[in-house]
């Protein structure tokens, strides 16, 4: 069925299966390949965009479902104009293989969305979801509570 | 990255100038210089094969594998260093398949000694690289060995090409090389007239090259320091390319399924998913089937409905029966006794005698980025992109697959979405020939589903210890250990260059044998199971399992002989390896081990020289309501000579977490033939909330460089489980602990 989904403020008009996962749409179809294919099952966060600023994974959600504008990590912010969690990732030195961290920014932008100053539970919490097999763990901790203060709250 | 692409991807077979970075290996590679791989454009120079001058800069070519351990920035560290290159100038590529980066450090930890008490090993490495000329192609990156391997060589090989820039400047001017001096990628004369090195390049190829003594420790502006990851912005923004990434035109995309049991497919049915939407192929794989679609997920899809008849496993079908094989392996010839001090046998008059069987599962690597490759087959030429760990053994295996000679195949490697030694195999290659083979002209990414990537691991082997020892006056007087497992190093390097290697297998009991203590009786005795599940290469190898059963038993051997365990360590390493003994000093005040904790609260200690680097650490736990948080850890480390204190604390921290990972939740069991764990549900990986904060204290006594990808991994599960005990008075001998005890946070 032709659909037409905004993202990063974009509009694609797309002739593609409706039960086609999101994840599929942006990776195969329109070649945004910064959102990663982990596990697609929901288990990991690698796949995580943000549909009107809420987290999701991507994996998970069909092509005729998506109820609203994507963001994916390129839409967040870019090499030379990037996002503040972007930022404090980069200045904490984050990511290991970082096969996980366009997944790990996402679930925290989100996060910090909604949340300006999370506790140490709250980012657990939020960020149970999503698997780093590099355990950068308590880095990415640090670059949430950096975020968190630098922006603001 | 695009650069090089361009110019040399398609012309590395051509060239003449001798590798110059071989110095660091004396006469053997003098007598046997590797070609140079890169070719440059008119105009432009290859100066050594690490270093590629054209007219719009400088590339430095850094041949290991990235995977998250930041190899290729170190390595750019060590050129740039002697080549006066500003940091964020700075570009460099992973560079073709070539024998000139072969790595001899992997090759020197082959060699069965015990590594902390040996001389120079490297005296012995030119006899024993002449016995396997085809290890020349071990372009591998693993053994934590990259460091080690260029040390020497990426420095020489940066300041030949300075001296060569020099001399082409001088001849340029009219002056000497000695008058000039070179800065932010130019060369400057008295005059302070500047020149950029792209300048000079075609100049520059035509000087005879020098090799140059190396700047001072004390002159270094970048080693030593902690320097911004060359790959950071990158994979912080989500234009980092790892090999699943790769976008060439007219892409089709193809998944695969192959025998869970790890053998034959006797025969198929492909009638329902060739009549599905966006399938456009379907290969018969031998061992599975793959299907090529206009998408991964249509090519998914497929899959659940071909029906395969898989031929049974060439194995016990359960895990049950599997580990009662590996324990029959005791009752066979031993494969080694590396270690035979005094009487392992005998017990000491007088002393006590304690005994335990320790037992750990097969592992899976489980990179978040699954296998996979994409391939171009054009008829005369092979085109693979693949975040692989060993581009010539893989570049040997697709150019057989594909009927080609080598000089038709070119590897590419983009970024690794983790690694870990699973990408050191072949398969995902060889498979993605395939499929390009069939389909000449399209270029074709195969991706394998996070249950094939599991179900289809060579795992970490599982492996059971018999230790028995004594304690007398305090101390450790008989220390008698057995280990049975598959040979890792006996299938991999089968798999690799197609030979199984007889003689003592040093991996199997690293971690065990080369155990830094001084014991009067000490015997270390290793089996090999012979069995054909499938085994591979795991972050530290035999250590990883090994360093649990030694450290382990000696919290037993200390608690026998009522001594705190980490004095009791101390006290029979300082005549045996008084580096080590500093290491679990250092601990003790970091870990503020002294100080006591309150009633519900813990801590644990280990300690595993490997891979060149001596690592201890301490496990703090908490009885909570939730059930046990691990609530801090301290790790000291000593690794010789600290090249960025940055990168080697986060791979420090990264190899104990996922050391603890493993020992909590991970474990590959077998029913029916296969492995019942297909993806992270079943699979249990350390997540965010069991996570606790890491403190890496960094320490340079030893005499060499060591290794920092692996290290940090062995001692985490045995702290952790002599943790346990001090918490709960209960020794836990069989991993993974969350079997047997609550964690918090999983
Ligand atoms: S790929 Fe979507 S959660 Fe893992
Ligand atoms: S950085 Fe490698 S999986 Fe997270």
């Amino acid at each position: 069925m032709p659909s037409t989904i905004v993202i990063n403020g974009e509009t694609h008009q797309l002739d593609l299966p409706d039960d086609m996962p999101l994840l599929w749409v942006l990776r195969d179809a329109l070649g945004k390949t910064g959102t990663k294919y982990g596990c697609g099952i929901g288990s990991c966060g690698a796949c995580t965009v943000h549909i009107e600023g809420q987290a999701v994974r991507a994996c998970q959600v069909a092509l005729a479902d998506v109820w609203g504008p994507v963001t994916t990590i390129e839409g967040l912010g870019t090499p030379t104009a990037p996002h503040p969690v972007q930022t404090a990732w980069i200045k904490h030195q984050v990511a290991q293989c970082g096969y996980c961290q366009p997944g790990q920014i996402m679930q925290a932008a989100a996060l910090l969305a909604e949340t300006p100053r999370p506790s140490r539970e709250q980012i657990n919490s939020a960020m149970q979801g999503n698997l780093c097999r590099c355990a950068t763990y308590p880095k990415i901790r640090a670059a949430i509570l950096d975020a968190a203060n630098s922006t603001g709250g | 990255m695009a650069q090089l692409g361009k110019i040399a991807r398609r012309s590395f077979l051509v060239g003449s100038v001798a590798i110059l970075g071989g110095t660091a290996f004396g006469a053997w590679l003098v007598a046997r210089p590797a070609e140079n791989p890169l070719r440059a454009p008119a105009g432009g120079a290859a100066l050594t094969p690490f270093v590629l001058i054209t007219a719009d800069g400088v590339t430095l070519i850094t041949p290991r594998a990235e995977m998250g351990q930041g190899t290729q920035t170190t390595l750019a560290a060590l050129l740039a260093e002697e080549l006066d290159l500003d940091w964020q100038d700075i570009r460099i590529d992973h560079g073709p398949a070539a024998r000139a980066y072969f790595n001899a450090a992997l090759l020197a930890e082959a060699l069965p000694t015990r590594g902390y008490n040996t001389g120079d090993t490297l005296h012995a490495l030119g006899e024993y690289m002449g016995q396997f000329g085809k290890l020349l192609d071990a372009q591998v990156t693993g053994g934590s060995t990259a460091m080690k391997d260029a040390f020497e060589k990426y420095r020489l090989a940066g300041a030949t090409a300075r001296e060569a820039l020099k001399a082409a400047a001088a001849q340029r001017w009219g002056l000497e090389p000695a008058q000039l001096r070179t800065e932010s990628g130019h060369v400057i004369a008295p005059d302070g007239t500047r020149l950029p090195y792209s300048a000079l390049a075609a100049e520059a190829a035509q000087q005879p090259l020098h090799t140059p003594a190396l700047r001072p420790a004390s002159a270094w502006r970048y080693l030593g320091k902690a320097m911004p990851r060359l790959d950071m912005v990158a994979k912080c923004t989500g234009t980092a390319q790892y090999g699943i990434d790769i976008r060439p035109k007219g892409l089709r995309f193809a998944a695969l399924k192959t025998n869970p049991n790890r053998s034959p497919m006797r025969s198929f049915d492909a009638s329902a998913a060739l009549a599905m939407p966006g399938v456009e192929h379907v290969i018969d794989l031998g061992q599975g089937v793959a299907v090529v679609a206009s998408s991964t997920w249509a090519a998914m899809q497929a899959l659940d409905h071909i029906h395969c008849d898989w031929a049974p496993a060439p194995y016990p079908p359960n895990s049950a029966d599997i580990m009662a094989e590996i324990a029959k392996a005791f009752d066979l010839p031993a494969n080694s006794t590396l270690r035979d001090d005094g009487d392992g046998a005998q017990l000491p008059s007088g002393a006590t005698q304690i005994s335990a069987e320790y037992q750990l599962p097969y592992l899976a690597h489980a990179t978040m980025e699954p296998m996979n490759a994409t391939a171009l087959y054009t008829g005369q030429s092979l085109t693979v992109w693949a975040g692989n760990q060993a581009p010539m053994f893989t570049k040997k295996a697709c150019a057989a697959e594909a009927g080609l000679p080598e000089q038709a195949v070119d590897i590419i490697t983009p970024y690794l979405g983790g690694g870990f030694g699973r990408r050191g195999e072949l398969d995902f290659s060889v498979f993605a020939t395939r499929l390009a083979k069939a389909l000449p002209g399209t270029p074709v990414q195969l991706t394998w589903p996070r249950a094939q990537d599991m179900r289809n691991d060579f795992y970490r082997p599982a492996a059971i210890a018999r230790m028995t020892g004594a304690v007398a006056g305090g101390r450790a007087v008989q220390l008698d250990a057995q280990v049975a497992a598959q040979s890792t190093s006996q299938q991999g390097l089968k798999r690799w260059l197609g030979l199984t290697p007889a003689g003592p297998d040093k991996g199997h009991v690293d971690g065990l044998f080369n155990a830094p203590y001084a014991i009067a009786n000490h015997r270390v005795r290793g089996y090999l199971a012979p069995l054909d599940v499938p085994v591979g290469f795991w972050r530290s190898v035999g250590a990883s399992f090994n360093a649990f059963f030694q450290e382990c038993f000696i919290d037993e051997l200390a608690h026998a002989a009522g001594r705190d365990p980490l004095e009791f360590r101390i006290d029979m390493m300082q005549a045996e390896f008084p580096q080590g003994a500093q290491v679990l000093q250092a601990l003790r005040q970091y870990s503020n081990w002294a100080s006591p904790l309150p009633p519900g609260q813990a801590r644990g200690v280990a300690f595993c020289y490997s891979f060149g680097s001596a690592v201890a650490q301490v496990v703090e736990l908490r009885q909570d309501q939730a059930g046990i948080a691990i609530t801090r850890v301290t790790i000291v480390a000593d690794l010789g000579l600290v090249l960025d204190p940055q990168i080697a604390r986060n791979q420090l921290i990264g190899g104990c977490l996922q050391g603890l990972s493993a020992a909590m939740g991970e474990e590959i069991t077998f029913a029916g033939g296969a492995a019942q764990q297909e993806n992270f549900d079943s699979y249990i990986l350390m997540r965010h909330a069991a996570a606790p904060d890491v403190e890496v204290h960094l320490l340079e006594n030893l005499p060499r460089l060591g290794g920092v990808g692996e290290p940090g991994l062995p001692p985490a599960a045995p702290a952790l489980a002599n943790a346990l005990f001090a918490l709960t008075g209960q020794r836990l001998r069989q991993l993974p602990l969350s079997k047997q005890v609550a964690f918090a946070g999983t």
